[in-house]
């Protein structure tokens, strides 16, 4: 009986998955036809096959290789500059009332500019090479950092505190048994947004800063030079990226906070 | 499902925080009255510092004007846009893009949103595709768009609202299941039809989740037109920032950046104020109860 509910269950599922492909299997065919058929101008439309000659072709060269290695370098770098400041920062307008009063309207100024923004002037400031990509990257960061932090300390309840006042907690203590299991799973949701914005900015900082190896330089020389397979690929490695990226900070996130009580 | 859940996770996270009160809470309120006084007073403290060590900066040439222009002739390159009408003009052709790219990304986005909602089945067909595309970042779409669509107005509209389409399809789908269950069994109780129950039950309760996709998206649509700009246009606020870094005249770089922040803080204050209208039938909107 619950054998055939478990067979059941998993036809299903695996109903679920082929109906999952239908989408992408009619657009690749009608992708290769069109290719096939020059229904459109091929000189642009690579078809799915060159594409994937392509990527075979890259992967032995080992070129992608150091282009992908190079954009996460940057990429985790950034990363951890700008969540490391803003977990300092956040925590300062967490905990101390008049850092608050000091400095976050300011910041909420600032948040309110499209970090892309920022782009031309960081250029100006620290030049079009890799410093300027990683403090470009290192600021997309920061934000998502600060707000959740403060957002995440201050969440802590009225009660909880009194409790702890009561109990006479010191500074220390309060701060290590209530502030920061409170607070933890909104630091890492700053954390896991901010790996999203800084893989973001490592592309943005490809396409704008001066040319070096990487996934973003991968295609804008790509689209310059009219190579579709070339900039597809590209495509397909950011997705690929954040992707992973994206998985790997849910993992890390339920593992951190494997303590957490569920409520129902 | 779970890119799903982080986007909305996202979402909502970014929502909480113009939620959060910043009236005093109500043990504070008791306190002395200068303190109430005093606090704007405080958050002006580090602006006003910082323009008066900048001016001082550029008055004294401790850095070239080229680096770092001296607020003065920022405000006036500012005014001076103001009055030659460059500035409208920009804003202008900025704006009317994410109009039409944010349009454009809603419809389809809520669209999307409700078939794979109430259906089980569109959504079988089409979630897996449309997670697979949200997966790659709205920047790492750019080089293909233009490469098929060129450099014209259709790549901005298309990016604007391909950058919206993804929040807003995401929290629809959300809100639409998370429509508590009692609501739905008290419907059945009074024997609603299928298109009573979406009417009176579902689409109001989806409301606040589609809001939160909005809001969210607008934010995205506005990055997304302030990058397209600065890689690909010749006119705009994103164009003018790349303008002036080019003719290194940092000042029309500045004021522009101000422009574009006061542009954003006023998208998102605004659909909060459509939105705080829209639902003012609805008691209390617990933000946290509808994601899980």
């Amino acid at each position: 009986m619950s054998a055939s509910a478990a067979s059941s269950a998993a036809s299903l599922s695996t109903a679920r998955f082929l109906r999952g492909l239908v989408v992408p299997l009619i657009a690749l065919l009608a992708w290769e036809l069109i290719t096939h058929y020059k229904l459109a101008n091929v000189h642009l439309l690579a078809s799915p096959s060159a594409v994937l000659k392509n990527l075979t072709f890259q992967i032995e060269e080992g070129e992608l290789f150091s282009q992908l290695l190079a954009s996460l370098r940057r990429d985790l770098t950034g990363f951890l500059l700008g969540s490391f400041a803003g977990v300092l920062f956040g925590s300062a307008l967490g905990l101390w009332r008049i850092a608050d009063r000091l400095l976050g309207p300011s910041f909420d100024a600032a948040k309110q500019v499209a970090v892309f923004a920022w782009i031309p002037l960081i250029s100006v400031w620290f030049g079009n090479a890799e410093p300027a990509k990683i403090v470009f990257i290192a600021l997309a960061a920061f934000y998502p950092v600060v707000v959740n932090v403060h957002e995440g300390i201050r969440s802590v309840s009225r009660e909880h505190v009194e409790v702890a006042r009561a109990f006479r907690f010191s500074r220390l203590q309060t701060f290590k048994k209530l502030i920061l299991p409170a607070a933890l799973p909104s630091i890492f949701s700053g954390l896991h947004l901010a790996l999203i914005y800084s893989w973001l900015g490592t592309l943005g900082a490809e396409y704008l800063l001066a040319p070096a190896p990487g996934i973003g330089n991968l295609m804008i020389e790509g689209r310059e030079s009219l190579a579709m397979d070339k900039v597809l690929l590209g495509v397909i490695l950011a997705g690929l990226v954040g992707f992973s990226l994206n998985s790997v900070a849910t993992r890390a996130e339920s593992y951190f906070l494997r303590w957490r009580v569920r409520n129902a | 499902m779970a890119q799903v859940d982080l986007a909305y996770k996202i979402a909502t996270a970014d929502a909480a925080l113009d939620s959060i009160p910043t009236e005093p809470r109500a043990s504070e309120s008791r306190a002395i009255d200068y303190r109430n006084l005093l606090r704007p007073a405080l958050g002006w403290l580090v602006p006003v510092l910082t323009l008066a060590v900048w001016s001082v900066a550029a008055r004294r040439e401790w850095v070239p004007p080229q680096i770092l222009p001296a607020p003065g002739a920022v405000w006036q390159t500012l005014l001076e846009q103001v009055r030659s009408g460059d500035l409208f003009l920009n804003f202008g052709i900025s704006l009317g893009r994410v109009a039409v790219g944010f349009a454009l990304g809603c419809l389809i986005g809520v669209a999307l949103g409700v078939a794979m909602g109430l259906s089980r089945r569109v959504e079988d067909y089409l979630a897996p595709t449309f997670n697979a595309i949200s997966q790659v970042p709205v920047l790492g779409w750019l080089p293909l768009a233009m490469m098929v669509l060129g450099i014209g107005e259709s790549l901005k509209f298309v990016i604007i609202a391909h950058a919206s389409l993804v929040p807003v399809a995401i929290n629809t789908l959300k809100g639409i299941r998370s429509v508590p269950r009692n609501y739905i069994e008290v419907a059945e109780a009074f024997q609603f039809k299928k298109s009573q129950l979406l009417r009176r039950v579902v689409f109001p309760a989806t409301v606040p989740a589609i809001f939160v996709g909005l809001r969210y998206g607008l934010t995205q649509a506005w990055l997304s037109l302030v990058t397209v700009e600065l890689l690909a246009s010749s006119e705009g606020l994103g164009f003018m920032i790349v303008w002036g870094r080019q003719l290194f005249q940092l000042d029309l770089v500045l004021s522009a950046i101000i422009v574009v922040g006061v542009v954003g803080l006023l998208l998102d204050r605004g659909l909060a104020r459509v939105e705080k209208r829209l639902l003012r039938w609805r008691p209390v909107w617990d933000m946290t109860g509808a994601g899980s």
